[in-house]
């Protein structure tokens, strides 16, 4: 039997990796290591979209129907009864061109949130930088949105409502959204760790981030509320959205998207930095 | 080669604080605590130091060196430090004070099959505990084929292994651990669980990777006869400090012969003779002398008190008996009430492993109290056999086997 224990060093020894653990010291290399722990990260993210598709029977479909209902309503409610405006957009189109960015962020952020405590198992027992857990949970979030593509593809196609070419900035909105579900991921997942109350906070903040989210509705038919919407890193995000998809936003509205961004890069570097501090006590409290 | 130690640990301490109150895991707590803490931090400074946190040492000031090659042993009791310190190597935690140097790859095994999902088959698992400790997916696909070998698992390797039976589960959970090829290998007591055979496999395959490749080992058991057979040195922690370091057979005599243990009984009936403490001497069994004494009360004389003792194997087999009773005129205590009867054999013909006495209490004519498996001892024999065979095939008693050889006679001078 070939037995790869029995693997004889290789000739000229490679310098063996030298690691030094010191009380109060955050261990050097971690970015580096979350380099080297990249396939840990997709294997992660695997596992995730493997069990969630093989645990439902209907699978996909399940992606599926959370928004389809929320379109129906939204438009309904919105479009309907309050008859908000439109701007000359099919208000289905509308709303599904909010729920794209919304509907990702709210499963990368409810994954992300939950992702430490899910995993606590691997975290007593196995080292690797904490991040790779809050980063995976990412990836499931990114797959239900491509199936939402898909159906927005769909009825764009019904409504004879193509996007233009501003449709290939749509990755870096794609990637702003996740950054926002990240940044603040990061912090609930980490106080999750420490206080399992923050467990009720995230479906809250999501129930309610829905409205305070132009999803339903267009900024820009709201100028009066523009200034205090764009408070929401989302907004950003989503006039971005309708910019890249919808292209009926007569000019990009840069002050909102501006802020948005800004607000996004606070809540990740805060949101880094108190998941790095806390990181040392995880396995401690977990 | 270098004379580098791989690790190196230096005044390593680590302490959890204990909170009596409530853990603060939730919100409120905390936010009391902080109010009232800012109250009566307020009024003079009065009770700002949480009374009411307890520190607690689960390892202090521990350090030792580990040379390149070596396989060491951690041995101590429950709740000695022994798994905080395999997770501070391990980095899952940080120390409170100290420093470690390692000089290599690390893989910690500290319990088996972690990240296993039960949903997905065992092939997905493989690559999916694979990359949990630390191999690259070239690497597993590389050793996958020797993987499922070693964990006889071949039919069923695209079956969920939440069908698997746990001896499959374990099987295929350590055969991938059994892979990694780090420069140091860290591994908690996971032989505890498994089938003997497959054990022996791993201990097998444990021993290949410290003896032929020159990788370094440290393991956490409380199983004596696997670490006999494939630990060079030992460390013997005893609440949170290092009691022993050296040779591992040193280590396990010193380690067991700390505190008698006794066992206590609340006897059944007090209007009946009955036992009321066993005690085996652990002092005399590390020098190879077992010693039972057993405590006996009763409510009248016993005229001729008579002790039996029998003693099983680990797997339950009778393996040698005797009492008072069977020695007939040779037996001739005289009556009393209370007392204690000592039973010594010196050599104990064993091999090392754990024990198991069965004792009872009579008088010459009827026993009064029987109690199964009262007493547990491990057993490290001064007899240390290199390639000792499992016991189920063996046996437990190791006889005074005399072997010789006679060479054939030499063949007669052919005569022509």
């Amino acid at each position: 039997m070939a037995d790869a224990l029995h693997a004889t060093p290789a000739p000229a020894a490679p310098p063996v990796p030298t690691l030094v653990i010191e009380a109060g010291r955050l261990s050097q290399n971690y970015w580096r290591d979350l380099w080297r722990y990249r396939e840990l990260l997709g294997f992660l993210a695997w596992r995730d979209i493997m069990v969630r598709y093989k645990q439902t029977s209907l699978g996909v479909a399940w992606a599926l129907v959370q928004p389809l209902i929320t379109l129906v309503v939204f438009t309904f409610v919105f479009g309907d009864i309050a008859k908000m405006p439109a701007g000359g957009v099919p208000y289905p189109l509308l709303v599904l061109s909010g729920l794209l960015p919304w509907q990702l962020f709210s499963s990368a952020f409810s994954g992300a949130s939950g992702s430490l405590v899910g995993n606590a198992n691997l975290i007593s027992k196995i080292y690797f930088p904490r991040l790779v857990v809050p980063m995976s949970a990412l990836a499931v979030a990114l797959i239900d949105f491509l199936v939402v593509c898909a159906l927005y593809a769909l009825f764009a196609l019904w409504y004879h409502d193509l996007p233009s070419w501003h449709v290939l900035l749509l990755p870096a909105l794609i990637l702003l959204a996740l950054l926002t579900a990240l940044g603040a991921g990061l912090w609930m997942t980490a106080l999750t760790v420490k206080y399992r109350d923050f467990r009720y906070v995230v479906p809250f903040l999501l129930s309610a981030g829905i409205y305070v989210t132009p999803v339903a509705f267009r900024t820009d038919m709201h100028p009066n509320w523009r200034g205090l919407l764009a408070l929401n890193p989302l907004t950003g995000v989503v006039d971005g959205f309708r910019w890249c998809l919808l292209d009926t936003e007569p000019t990009f509205y840069w002050a909102g998207f501006i802020t948005s961004l800004l607000l996004v890069a606070i809540l990740l570097v805060t949101g880094v930095w108190y998941f790095r501090r806390m990181e040392r006590e995880f396995a401690d409290i977990i | 080669m270098d004379a580098a130690p791989v690790i190196t640990v230096e005044n390593l301490s680590k302490r959890y604080t204990l909170t009596h109150e409530a853990r603060h895991d939730n919100l409120r707590d905390t936010l009391t605590q902080g109010v009232r803490g800012l109250w009566s931090r307020f009024r003079h400074w009065r009770a700002a130091a949480r009374a009411q946190d307890e520190e607690f040492w689960a390892l202090r000031d521990v350090a030792f060196t580990v040379p390149r090659g070596d396989v060491l042993g951690i041995i101590g009791r429950n709740g000695a430090g022994k798994s905080t310190l395999l997770k501070v190597l391990s980095r899952i935690t940080e120390p409170t004070t100290g420093r470690i140097t390692l000089r290599g790859r690390v893989a910690s095994l500290l319990e088996v099959g972690t990240g296993f999902h039960p949903e997905l088959s065992g092939r997905e698992n493989i690559f999916l505990n694979g990359a949990i400790l630390g191999m690259s997916r070239a690497e597993i696909r590389r050793k996958f084929d020797e993987i499922v070998a070693f964990a006889e698992i071949e039919q069923f390797i695209d079956t969920p292994v939440k069908r698997y039976s746990s001896g499959m589960y374990v099987r295929l959970a350590f055969a991938v651990a059994a892979h990694l090829e780090p420069e140091i290998l860290i591994i908690d007591e996971v032989l505890a669980v498994g089938d003997a055979q497959f054990q022996k496999k791993c201990l097998g395959k444990m021993g290949e990777v410290a003896h032929d490749s020159g990788r370094t080992v440290l393991f956490v058991s409380h199983n004596t006869a696997a670490l006999q057979a494939i630990c060079r040195t030992g460390l013997w922690l005893n609440k949170g400090r290092v009691m022993q370091t050296g040779p591992i057979n040193e280590c396990l005599s010193a380690y067991l012969a700390s505190g008698a243990e006794e066992s206590v009984f609340v006897p059944v009936n007090r209007n009946k003779p009955h036992i009321t403490s066993v005690t085996v001497d652990r002092t005399a069994l590390a020098t190879g002398r077992l010693r039972i004494s057993v405590g006996f009360q009763s409510p009248f004389p016993l005229s001729r008190p008579v002790v039996g003792i029998t003693l099983f194997s680990r797997y339950g087999q009778p393996l040698a008996g005797s009492n008072g009773r069977m020695l007939g005129e040779r037996w001739a205590p005289p009556a009393a009430a209370a007392g204690v009867i000592t039973a010594e054999i010196f050599p104990l013909p064993l091999h090392s492993d754990t024990y198991r006495a069965s004792i009872f209490l009579g008088d010459a004519g009827q026993d009064y109290d029987v109690r199964h498996d009262t007493a547990e001892f491990d057993f490290i024999s001064g007899n240390f056999y290199p390639e000792c065979p499992p016991l189920q095939a063996i046996g437990s008693l190791d006889l005074p086997w005399q072997w010789t050889f006679t060479p054939a006679p030499p063949a007669p001078e052919p005569s022509s």
